[in-house]
Parts: structure tokens; sequence; C-alpha cells
């Protein structure tokens, strides 16, 4: 019996990668599994995606998903450099990107708040285990209060949340997941896809060599047990049809559902489960982060959703043609242009 | 004391000396005295007389003392002169220093209220403006009564040396873009300076303006508008930069010029983004030479030591991007304000590890346009990055010359391969690696991201790779690789501007240099040859070298290399690359933090050499 092919004809498998190098169990490598599931699903042509990515475990994953696609592993903490000069470069393609909590929440802080507040407009997953795997085992700045690791003792500096910082820094899409919530992972990658702006996914994503132990609010044990989502997510894409209608956008009582529609026509909806968390309000997204953090609750699910506001190409007024595909004569003025600016500069 | 201008030295009876002198303008930093210098400068400039304006200016935004040298020459010389004849003495904190920096028959024009605490000098000739009460009669608002009283020794130039007002009324409204506004207010006081020293001061100097047409046909711009310039007619897309003395007016000069690039719908075929850092800054060049468009930054030495990782990326996994290194005085903050050729080891080296950077040395205006567009081309060619090496005097003070010629040669994107090519390479060799070299010249192919065809993805990696871009620990791959980047340096040499060589002066005597010393340079061999000592000069456009400055410095019995750092980096690259019978190469190394001046390098060479 053939594979079962998606829209454009392509097998699943044709969405992989190289195999991974990372500890049997990382998870990470689930996160890059959804990353092919979403691909596949939504039937995206691998060319025109880009895979960034910083130093770190997590930053070695793009090698293992979207064989098809261009990939750059570039420096520690600097990914959102790269990518940002990628996008302007070609403003058609898309780019999944991938960091760390090291690589993001430490020595790429001021990136991360930066490639946001230009709003390049990609997906940007932290995958947050709260420790340093390749360097064998050191807190990252994500790590709990208090929390103790085996070579370095107890952690005295209080956590640094990434998806507060990413609403406080502008972000217009922000989500917080865990990596063994493959559902919630799928639907939050494929709304994340579709956002023209920057969409943030800080996704806890358990270091089963370093930082598993159930007393760590970043193992899957821990997460297992105390993942408290704040919504079911479905994707609803933009040819979706249902009795919409009759939801009554926005009202909790109706129906306990809440569509949000996306630029492209798309919905995110929302299932209400026990509480009254409306991402489109910034105000309550940070208070739901804050509270998760004082509270030690693990609250997952699309936190921070608003339109889209113009992006980083938008705001450069660039051409419509990708820069990487404009001809000579968008490339060179003509001879009589440097005249001109000769003449004007010469003793008349 | 006090100084009477009346009764200082009589009307003078020396021979006149007709464009050819120097002026140093001594004012306080914020002042104002930018527009005056430039107007000065510019209008000599129209006169046609040669002439060159050259900021020493301190790091600081109001204050601190500040110096601005005009050198005006009839025989085309522009170097910066070491004494000047002329000082402007409107700072009363290092007044009485100008002063004493005067040769004999020199000239001083002050206000007469410095005039009062400066130690007299009875060998010069002293005039005195009375700057307060010539703004009381203005009708400038007070607000800016501040910011034009410089324009009283503009009018009292003008009147002491011959510039004409109604030129530097033209000077004026250029300057100010066209609005008579503020040209007339200026232009009030300058009129009022100079009729009041036409009535007041009698001349005791034999210093005069003479229109001439040594300017015809030339044009005058500071080297970071010219490289901006350069970058425009290269096809720069993406420009991402920090803001660093003496560099900002780069971008500034790719801001002013972005319009000649613009759609009909005025959109923007460049980018450009202000970033956090340097480091940033070259993260966004890095991602937009490796998506395949053109991208640069500009930046200075600090910012240069924050890009080293990124060099060293680049280096290695073959992105084209252009770094302009517009280069003050190190180390650290330095001179952050002052001129320097001490990046040169540093850039070169730059990153970690095994390897060089390619490197691009423009001495002059002209140059600084041809590398702005060419360093593109060099660039993507050789899938590298590439640094111009540029100095703040040739980036931020305006140099004279002949106007840039058009790019001969056509834009090259280098070996990229679209889908069908890509196909055509997959047929004819069996396989298609990032890092294949099948022409043996140490350059692969590349595909950029969009390109539709299923095998033309790869991953890139600052990591150990192999010839197919995948990561490799295997000491044999790493040798491997590290031997193609070698081959690929070697192909650069051949590829990259030769050096200027002139073998005219059939000498025993080499000089070899780089970058903006050469001015200078040009004027001491005329003045050694005066003397009867011969020289011939090489000078160093790129980096690596090219064998030809080996052969130089193998046909001259003493080689000098005359460079404006501490260290003599060129000579310590020399020694390096051409390690054999070289007892007779030797540093002429300053680093002051000036411009180079001829007589330094005459005194200097005619010591050394005996």
């Amino acid at each position: 019996m053939p594979p079962r092919t998606n829209q454009i004809g392509l097998a699943r498998n044709e969405y992989r990668g190289r195999p991974s190098t990372l500890c049997p169990g990382c998870g990470h490598d689930s996160i890059s599994n959804q990353i092919i599931s979403m691909a596949y699903e939504l039937g995206l042509e691998q060319h025109k995606i880009i895979k960034m990515s910083g130093i770190g475990c997590s930053s070695k994953t793009p090698a293992y998903f979207l064989g098809g696609s261009h990939g750059f592993n570039a420096l520690h903490g600097r990914m959102p450099s790269v990518a940002t000069g990628a996008l302007l470069a070609n403003k058609e393609l898309a780019c999944i990107a991938v960091s760390g909590d090291g690589d993001t929440g430490s020595i790429g802080m001021g990136q991360f708040k930066h490639v946001i507040r230009r709003n390049v407009p990609f997906v940007y997953i932290i995958e947050n285990n709260g420790v340093y795997g390749l360097t064998k085992g050191q807190f990252s700045a994500t790590a709990d209060e208090g929390q103790f690791l085996k070579y370095y003792g107890t952690n005295h500096m209080p956590a640094i949340d990434l998806a507060l910082e990413a609403v406080i820094a502008g972000a217009t899409f922000v989500a917080r997941s865990f990596s063994g919530d493959a559902k919630q992972v799928q639907a939050l990658l494929q709304a994340a896809v579709r956002h023209p702006g920057t969409s943030v996914l800080d996704i806890i994503s358990p270091c089963v060599t370093f930082n598993n132990a159930e007393t760590s609010t970043k193992s899957y044990p821990y997460g297992r047990d105390h993942e408290i989502p704040l919504h079911e997510i479905q994707i609803l894409a933009p040819d979706y049809v249902d009795e919409r209608e009759e939801i009554v956008i926005g009202d909790y009582e109706a129906g306990d559902i809440l569509d949000v529609e996306m630029h492209d026509g798309a919905y995110i909806r929302l299932k209400k489960l026990d509480n009254d968390h409306d991402p489109r309000n910034r105000r309550m997204a940070m208070d739901v982060l804050e509270r998760s953090m004082r509270e030690q609750i693990f609250s997952t699910g699309l936190i921070y959703y608003e339109e889209p506001r113009p992006t980083l190409a938008d705001t450069e007024e660039l051409v419509a043609t990708p820069l990487t595909q404009l001809d000579e004569a968008q490339m060179r003025p003509s001879k009589a242009v440097l005249d001109g600016v000769m003449q004007k500069l010469m003793v008349s | 004391m006090a100084i009477n201008a009346q009764s200082q030295l009589k009307v003078d009876t020396r021979e006149p000396v007709i464009n050819d002198f120097a002026f140093s303008v001594a004012t306080k930093n914020g002042s104002g005295s930018q527009t005056s210098n430039n107007v000065l400068v510019q209008s000599l400039f129209r006169m046609g007389v040669p002439v060159n304006g050259k900021n020493l200016f301190p790091s600081n935004i109001k204050g601190l003392p500040t110096w601005y040298t005009i050198r005006a020459n009839k025989d085309g010389y522009t170097a910066r002169k070491a004494i000047t004849e002329i000082v402007v003495a409107y700072n009363d904190g290092t007044a009485t220093e100008d002063v004493a920096n005067l040769p004999p028959g020199g000239v001083c024009i002050t206000t007469d209220k410095i005039a009062k605490v400066i130690d007299h000098r009875d060998d010069i000739s002293y005039y005195e403006i009375p700057v307060a009460k010539l703004m009381r009669q203005t009708k400038v608002p007070s607000a800016f009564r501040k910011l034009v009283e410089n324009m009283t020794y503009v009018g009292a130039v003008a009147q002491l040396f011959d510039i004409p007002l109604d030129l530097i009324y033209q000077v004026l409204l250029d300057n100010f873009k066209g609005r008579e506004k503020p040209a007339l207010m200026n232009h009030a006081v300058i009129e009022l300076a100079y009729n009041w020293t036409a009535d007041n001061l009698v001349k005791t100097d034999p210093y005069r303006f003479e229109k001439m047409d040594g300017t015809q046909g030339k044009i005058m711009m500071t080297g970071n508008e010219a490289g901006a310039l350069g970058a425009i007619f290269g096809g720069v897309n993406v420009v991402a930069w920090y803001p660093i003395t003496p560099s900002t007016s780069f971008v500034d000069g790719v801001i002013g010029f972005r319009h000649l690039r613009q759609s009909e719908d005025k959109e923007n075929t460049i980018a450009i983004i202000q970033a956090e850092d340097e480091l940033a800054a070259a993260g966004i060049v890095v991602g937009a030479g490796w998506a395949g468009s053109r991208s640069l930054t500009s930046t200075s030495g600090p910012g240069i030591s924050l890009m080293a990782e990124f060099a060293g990326l680049a280096y290695f996994a073959e992105i084209p991007a252009v770094f302009w290194n517009i280069t003050r005085m190190g180390p650290s903050t330095g001179l952050p304000t002052r001129t320097s050729q001490g990046d040169l080891l540093f850039t070169h080296f730059l990153g970690h590890g095994d390897g060089r950077q390619i490197c691009l040395l423009p001495g002059n205006l002209k140059e600084a346009f041809e590398f702005g567009w060419m360093s593109f081309d060099i660039s993507e060619a050789l899938q590298s990055p590439v640094f111009v090496i540029s100095d703040l005097d040739l980036g931020m003070n305006n140099w004279l010359s002949d106007p840039f010629d058009y790019p001969d040669q056509p834009i090259n994107r280098g070996k990229v391969l679209n889908a069908a090519e890509l196909q055509e390479f997959i047929d004819e060799h069996g396989k298609w690696g990032r890092y294949l070299d099948v022409d043996g010249d140490g350059i692969a192919y590349r595909t950029l991201p969009g390109t539709n065809h299923r095998f033309a993805g790869y991953f890139t990696r600052g990591t150990g790779h192999d010839e197919m871009a995948t990561y490799s620990e295997r000491s044999d791959d790493w040798i491997e690789n590290m031997q193609r980047l070698r081959r690929k340096m070697d192909t650069a040499r051949g590829m990259l501007p030769q050096p200027y060589i002139d073998n005219s002066g059939a000498a025993e005597i080499g000089i070899i240099s780089f970058g903006t010393n050469d001015e200078a340079i040009r004027e001491a061999r005329d003045w050694l040859r005066n003397d009867g000592i011969k020289t011939n000069y090489l000078r160093v456009r790129a980096l690596p070298m090219s064998s030809s400055v080996t052969e130089f410095i193998d046909s001259h019995k003493s080689v000098f290399v005359i460079e404006n750092n501490f260290d003599g980096q060129l000579t310590q690259l020399i020694r390096l690359e051409h390690p054999e019978n070289i007892s007779h190469v030797r540093p002429l190394a300053l680093g002051d933090g000036l411009p180079m001046t001829p007589s330094w390098i005459y005194d200097s060479l005619k010591e050394m050499e005996g």
C-alpha cells in the first residue's frame, strides 16, 4: 500500500531530517516530531521554509526535521539577528526557529527582546528545560529558585519567565506548552506558523539526563501531573465549515467556546476549561503568567494573541519583490544617475 | 595682555603668498563651528583652489576644544600640514597654545575678549574681532546668537584673505538646502564682520586667496559618503548598524542616497536596521548574505571587536557580507574621535582559530566609492566576508577628488545555482554538496533558500562539516576543508585590487604603505626628489597581499613601510608573509591620532636613511 500523502503529494517521512543525536527520550525530539507533523498536515512546501537556531541541545534540532529546507545553526544567543537578516533578504520565506532557555534567557536575552520589538515574522520556539545540557548540567536562568542540582547545588536566583518577557516586549502571539502534550503543541504550531508576526512558543521540554527529577518543574513527571491547560485548542482552517455562526464570538457563556480569527481567515478555537482566560487581553495574559509563577501553576495554552502589527519588512517599506530577486536595474542605478550626483558636487 | 591690532606689524612688505597656506580654526565643540568651517572650505573649493578640511575634534558634545585645519594649495597638495600659518583662535581655553604654535610671520585672528588673555608675540599679525559688539548689532534672534557667532570669523577671513561674499552666500544656501532664512541670517553676520574688518583693520600679512581653476571638474565629499554611494551602486540590500564614531556618517550616507534605489512607488530596495548592538548588526548582515541579498554593516574598532564571533562564522560557513571598519584610535575606547590605521592585524585575523579575512584598503575618495560597490562582487564571488578598512580621516573629512567612474563590470553574484542549474550540476557531477569544490579554485556552488528543488536545502553551521555540509568531527574532513579555504584565499589574491605601484623614481629606496597616508607620501616624495633622493612607491590595496609586494621588496635596497599605527602592523604582516631577506624592510610607524603629514615622513625617512 502506498504511504498516505498530504495535499501536495508528500508522505510524512519526507518532512523528516537526519536522525537525532540527542539523548533518547529528550523532550526536544517530541517537538521536532510535532514540527514534522505540522508541516505535513498543512502541506507546507519545504523550500519556502528556513530553519534557524542558536547553540545548544535545542539548537541542534533543526537538522532533525524538514530536511528539504535550508537551515542555519548560528551562534549562541544570536539566532534572532540572523533570522532578521534572512527574512529581510527574502520576505517570502517562512521561518521556524528553535532556541533554548540558555540561548534565549541568558546569552540571547537582548536579541530575543529586540527581534520581538521589530516584529520579525517567524515562529520562535524555546525548548525550555531549565538546564545547560551540552556543558553538563548548569542552571539556566529559567531554573526554579531553590532548586537543587547534583553538581551545582542550590539555585538562589529567581527564574526568568520567557513568556512574560515576550508579552512585555510586544509579541503578538505568546504560548506556553509542554513537550509531553503533543496535541496542544501541534495546535499551537499550526496557529503560530500562520501568524504574521513574531510567535513565541515557550515549550517546557524536559532534559532526561540532567533535570528530570520529580522535584523539578521542568521534568516529565511534574509536567504530566501538574499541567493545567487554559483551554483546549483547535485550529480551524480558513475553508473549515461548521455552525460557527451560532457561536457568539467572545462570549464564554454561549458554549464556553472562543473563536479567535487569524489574519488568513483561519480560527483558533479555544474551548474553555475552568477559567476565564481571554488571550486577547494583555493584562489577563500577564496576570496568568505572574500567578503561574507565584503559585507554581503549570498553565499552558495560548497566553496572548493580538492582531498582527506591521512586520519589519512593512516598517521598512520594502518593494514587493524579495530583495534576493531584484534585477540588475533595481540593484544598480544608471550611469546618468551617478553623473547627476557628481554634477551636483562639482564647481559650476 | 591686551593687544591693539592697529599697533601691530607695519603694513606687510613681504611677497604675497597666494593659495598656498593653511589655517587652523580653534573653537569650542558644539558652538556651530562645523558650519562656519564647512562654509570656508566649500567657498575655497568653488574659487577653484585645491583645498582639504580636516576636523580634529574631541569626544564630546559641547565645550571641549576642537580644531579644524584647512589647507589650500595651488599645486594640489592636500595632506595635513603640521604647522599652519594662520590660526583662528576663538577658544579662550586653548588660545595661548594656539598662538604659540604659529610660525614667525603667522597670523592670529581672535576675539577682542580672548586677545586680553593670550600671551603676546611680536612676530605675528593679530586681528581682533569685537564679536560681542558685532553680535549686538545684528538682528539675529537671541536663541540663535551663540550658533552664528562663529560666522564673525568667516566674515573676517573673507575680508582679510579675499573670499568673495556672493560666493559664500551660495555656499550657505546649499548648506541649508536652499532655505533662504537661515542662509540670510548667517550671511548677515558674515557681512557685518566683513565690513567691520574692512573699515577697522589694516592687513599686515602676505596671505591671500585668488580664484584659479584647480578644482574645475572635481568633487568634494567625505569618504563615508563616497563609500555609501558606492554601496548604493553595488546593489546593497540590507544595512544593519549601531551608532559609533567615526562610522555613523557612513550609514547616514546610505540613508541619504537610498532614494536613488527606490521603486517608482517610493518603495525601498534597501532595508536599514539600527540594531541593538554591533553584534546583532553583524548577525543581521550574515543572515541577509546567507539568504542571498547584499548586506553591509559599518562600524569601528569596538564594534569590530563585538563582531569577531560572527566574522569567524561567516568565514568558516562561507557567507558573503561587507563590513566597513572606519578605524579610530584604540586600544579600548582609545581616542574615539581620532584617526588610526591600528586595526589592520585585528581585522585581517578577525575570528578565533585559523583563517584570514579579506580586506580592502581604500586610500582616497575614488577608492572609497570603487570598493563600495566592488566589495559586494568580491564577497559574493568568494563567498566570504569582506572588510573594507577605511579610517576617520578618509571617512569624516572632506576630500577633493575627480568624479567617480561608473562601475566597469556588471554585478557578479558568484556561484549561485537556481533550481534548473542545480539539476544540471547533479546531472553532470552525480551530486551537489554545498562545499564541493568541482572547479578547483576553492569556491563551491551555493543554493539560496527558496530554491524550488528537492535537493537545494542544506544545513549551514559553524561546526565541522564535510563537503556535503553534513556535521563531521573527522580529522580528514576538517583538514580537507581548511585546505580548500586556503585554496580559496589563494584565488582571492589574484581577484582582489592589485597594489598601486609607482616605479618612476627608478630608485633604490622603496616606500610601502596603505590607505590615507597616500597624499602625505606623494608630497613627501616630491620634497625628497627635490633633495635628490629618489623613491619608488607601492600602496597595498587589499589583503591577503599580492605577490607584487614581494617583488617590490626584493627589487629595492631599502624599503620603508609607512603606516599610521604604533606597532607597525603592515610591517609585521610583511614579515609574516615574506620572512626571507627582509632586513632591509623597516617600519616608519606613527600612530599619533592625527592624519599623517608630509614633514613627518620627510624628516623620518631622511633620518633613517642617514
